[in-house]
């Protein structure tokens, strides 16, 4: 569920804070700051699919860290959006394995259909377009990620006929 | 049909519930280990066993357990990679999401086996839906009395946990996914002190690959000796090989160690060969990080031996004319496959995923990349294909963990074995840029 944030007061939610808890309790009392993976995971899921400053420095008081100590993980794992990104975020693979099966003219394919390059989003705001590394689903390329989900064996048609889906959402 | 111990049961339906695994005969190394065996029998057994760890570098599991530090008063840790992002590699990814069970089953025995308290699975942030998966069947075992205090009645007592990373593929080195379970970025440790000595928070631990805890089970159950008996000399047991690229059937296969190469890649039962009826080029046997091979010098040695899926058969030749099994990644090019291109690719993802700790690595992959980039796009000049060979050269054995052997050895290996389609892209820009375009052989260099 989305929460409204403004400069200082970002919540989360309630169900948010109890899984945040189940992840505290999987580490020793006094190593706290083994939850920042998984929590910034559930912070990008609970605002919005990124994590503004407001939101790492949120993160930084519940593991009682310094927020340095949460922006250089932030900004070092890939899978962690420092900047706003539309409704929908779109992980492509361009790594070898599914270059070899067609990647490359996938990605083309969506440039030219999203009206946007890699790394930006759609003109109407709906999209983002990211490119990734391997996967793991190299025998299955190409293949995208939004969210939680892996798309598989795709081609020009059955992408469109995602993003068609995805739109109508 | 070779023997499959880690995968028979994959087509069940329900083979993730515990109630169908365990029907299928799931758990029974628990039972064997934790009610009959001292965890030094465990460990035993599978030093008998030859298995050897399945993550890529091939280190004996039951030596690197051996070696795993007991000081009094420090608790010891088992951490699973499961961080699976090496190119051409997915069958740790299969294997979870399909039987999530045969790991934690391989968890509990080999933490028993270690003397763990508590466990770690560390998972790529991506597979957060396999990571649900796992939980899950985490949860059925908690009920059943599998985990947590005194399992199945034996007094011994383990928690096992779930952690996502965050997108890195440098946090597969066994010490940056260590940093990385501690809550930092993820830069590599130097080494000493190896992780069996000071590890997890300063703990001795054991990292392990999903494959090689999987594999425990069964060794357990059938003993080291019988495990012992599957493969070819050293290189024992079956392997899950991930195969990709230009073949008819891409997929997870689970071979006996030993299989001809000419079968696992022709035969219906497992890639069925070279898709579109086209000719095989090239191949990437062991994940992105191995040396690239031709065709040929894949299906025999230098001196006309077939080779068979082993670590062995595969090296042999060393780097002149061999590459390595590592990680089982199985990257297939046909003849319509630009070299040059593929090469680019891989550095570009080096030089991406390079933690930047170490000088050598994070320039030279970035050279690397530029010069390729070049040549690719039809701007290079012959100067640049040797200093290629010498950045790589630079770079290799001089970093702190192996990501830079690992980004140099795919372009030494490809200019080695396809120097004149580098040289082709140098001397006919205008036609190796040209969209489509595939060297073809000698006749393209020598005709202007
Ligand atoms: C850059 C790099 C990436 C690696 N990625 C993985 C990985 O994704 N999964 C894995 O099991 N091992 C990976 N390894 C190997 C691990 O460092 C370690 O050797 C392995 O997990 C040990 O398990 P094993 O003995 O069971 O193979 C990687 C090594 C390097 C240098
Ligand atoms: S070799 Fe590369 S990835 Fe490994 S520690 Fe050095 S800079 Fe980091
Ligand atoms: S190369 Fe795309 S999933 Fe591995």
């Amino acid at each position: 569920m989305e929460q409204t944030t403004t400069q200082n007061e970002v919540q989360f939610s309630e169900k948010a804070m109890a899984e945040i808890r189940r992840y505290i309790s999987h580490y020793p009392a006094d190593r706290k700051k083994s939850a920042i993976l998984p929590v910034l995971h559930i912070a990008q899921a609970e605002f919005g699919g990124w994590v503004s400053p407001q939101v790492q420095d949120k993160v930084a008081e519940i593991l009682d860290i310094q927020p340095i100590e949460v922006y250089e993980v932030a900004t070092f794992y890939t899978m962690f959006n420092l900047k706003p990104v539309g409704k929908h975020v779109l992980e492509v693979c361009r790594t070898g394995p599914c270059m070899l099966r067609g990647a490359d003219h996938l990605i083309e394919h969506l440039e030219n259909r999203l009206g946007c390059h890699v790394g930006e989003n759609s003109s109407d705001g709906l999209f983002t377009l990211k490119t990734v590394e391997c996967l793991a689903a190299c025998g299955m390329g190409p293949m995208l990620q939004i969210r939680e989900k892996y798309y598989e064996n795709l081609d020009p048609q059955k992408m469109d006929q995602l993003l068609d889906d995805l739109s109508k959402e | 049909m070779g023997l499959k111990i880690l995968t028979e049961h994959i087509n069940v339906p329900g083979i993730d519930t515990l109630e169908t695994y365990r029907k299928m005969g799931g758990y029974r190394s628990v039972e064997k280990a934790l009610k009959t065996m001292t965890p030094e029998e465990v460990v035993e057994e599978v030093k008998k066993s030859g298995l050897r760890g399945r993550g890529g570098a091939g280190f004996p599991t039951g030596l690197k357990w051996s070696f795993l530090a007991k000081p009094e008063g420090k608790p010891r840790y088992l951490v699973c990679n499961a961080d699976e992002s090496e190119p051409g590699t997915f069958k740790d990814r299969v294997l979870m999401e399909k039987i999530p069970h045969a790991l934690i089953e391989g968890m509990i025995t080999s933490s028993y086996a270690l003397g763990a308290r508590t466990s770690y699975i560390y998972i790529r942030g991506e597979l957060m839906f396999v990571l649900r998966i796992l939980e899950k069947a985490i949860a059925e075992c908690y009920a059943a009395g599998l985990l947590g205090e005194n399992i199945l009645g034996s007094g011994y007592s383990l928690d096992l946990h779930v952690h996502p990373g965050g997108g890195a593929y440098i946090c597969g080195e066994e010490t940056a996914l260590l940093e990385s379970l501690e809550g930092k970025r993820g830069n590599p440790r130097n080494k000493p002190p190896f992780p069996a000595v000071w590890g997890l928070y300063g703990c001795p631990t054991v990292v392990n690959n999903v494959e090689s805890i999987a594999s425990v089970p069964w060794i357990v159950n059938n003993t080291g000796d019988e495990y012992a008996k599957i493969g070819v000399g050293r290189s024992t047991g079956t392997k899950l090989i991930s195969a990709s690229g230009h073949i008819n059937n891409p997929g997870v296969y689970e071979i006996e160690l030993g299989l001809p190469v000419e079968e696992f890649l022709f035969s219906d039962e497992y890639c069925g060969g070279i898709w579109k009826g086209r000719k095989f080029k090239a191949i990437v046997a062991g994940g992105s990080s191995v040396p690239i091979l031709t065709g040929e010098l894949f299906l025999k040695t230098a001196e006309g031996t077939p080779r068979v899926m082993t670590y062995e058969s595969l090296s042999e030749g060393g780097f002149v004319s061999g590459t390595m099994l590592g990680s089982g990644g199985f990257i297939v090019m046909d003849d319509t496959t630009c070299i040059v291109r593929n090469t680019w690719n891989f550095s570009r993802f080096y030089h991406h995923e390079s933690c930047g700790q170490c000088s050598p690595c994070r320039e030279g992959t970035g050279w690397m990349e530029k010069i390729l980039h070049r040549l690719e796009h039809g701007h290079g000049n012959m100067h640049d294909i040797d200093l290629l060979v010498n950045v790589s050269k630079q770079i290799e054995g001089n970093t702190i963990c192996p990501l830079g052997d690992a980004a140099a050895w795919p372009v030494a290996s490809a200019v080695r074995h396809f120097r004149d389609e580098f040289e082709w892209h140098v001397k006919h820009p205008e036609k190796a840029t040209a969209p489509g375009a595939v060297y073809s052989g000698a006749e393209d260099l020598a005709f202007a």
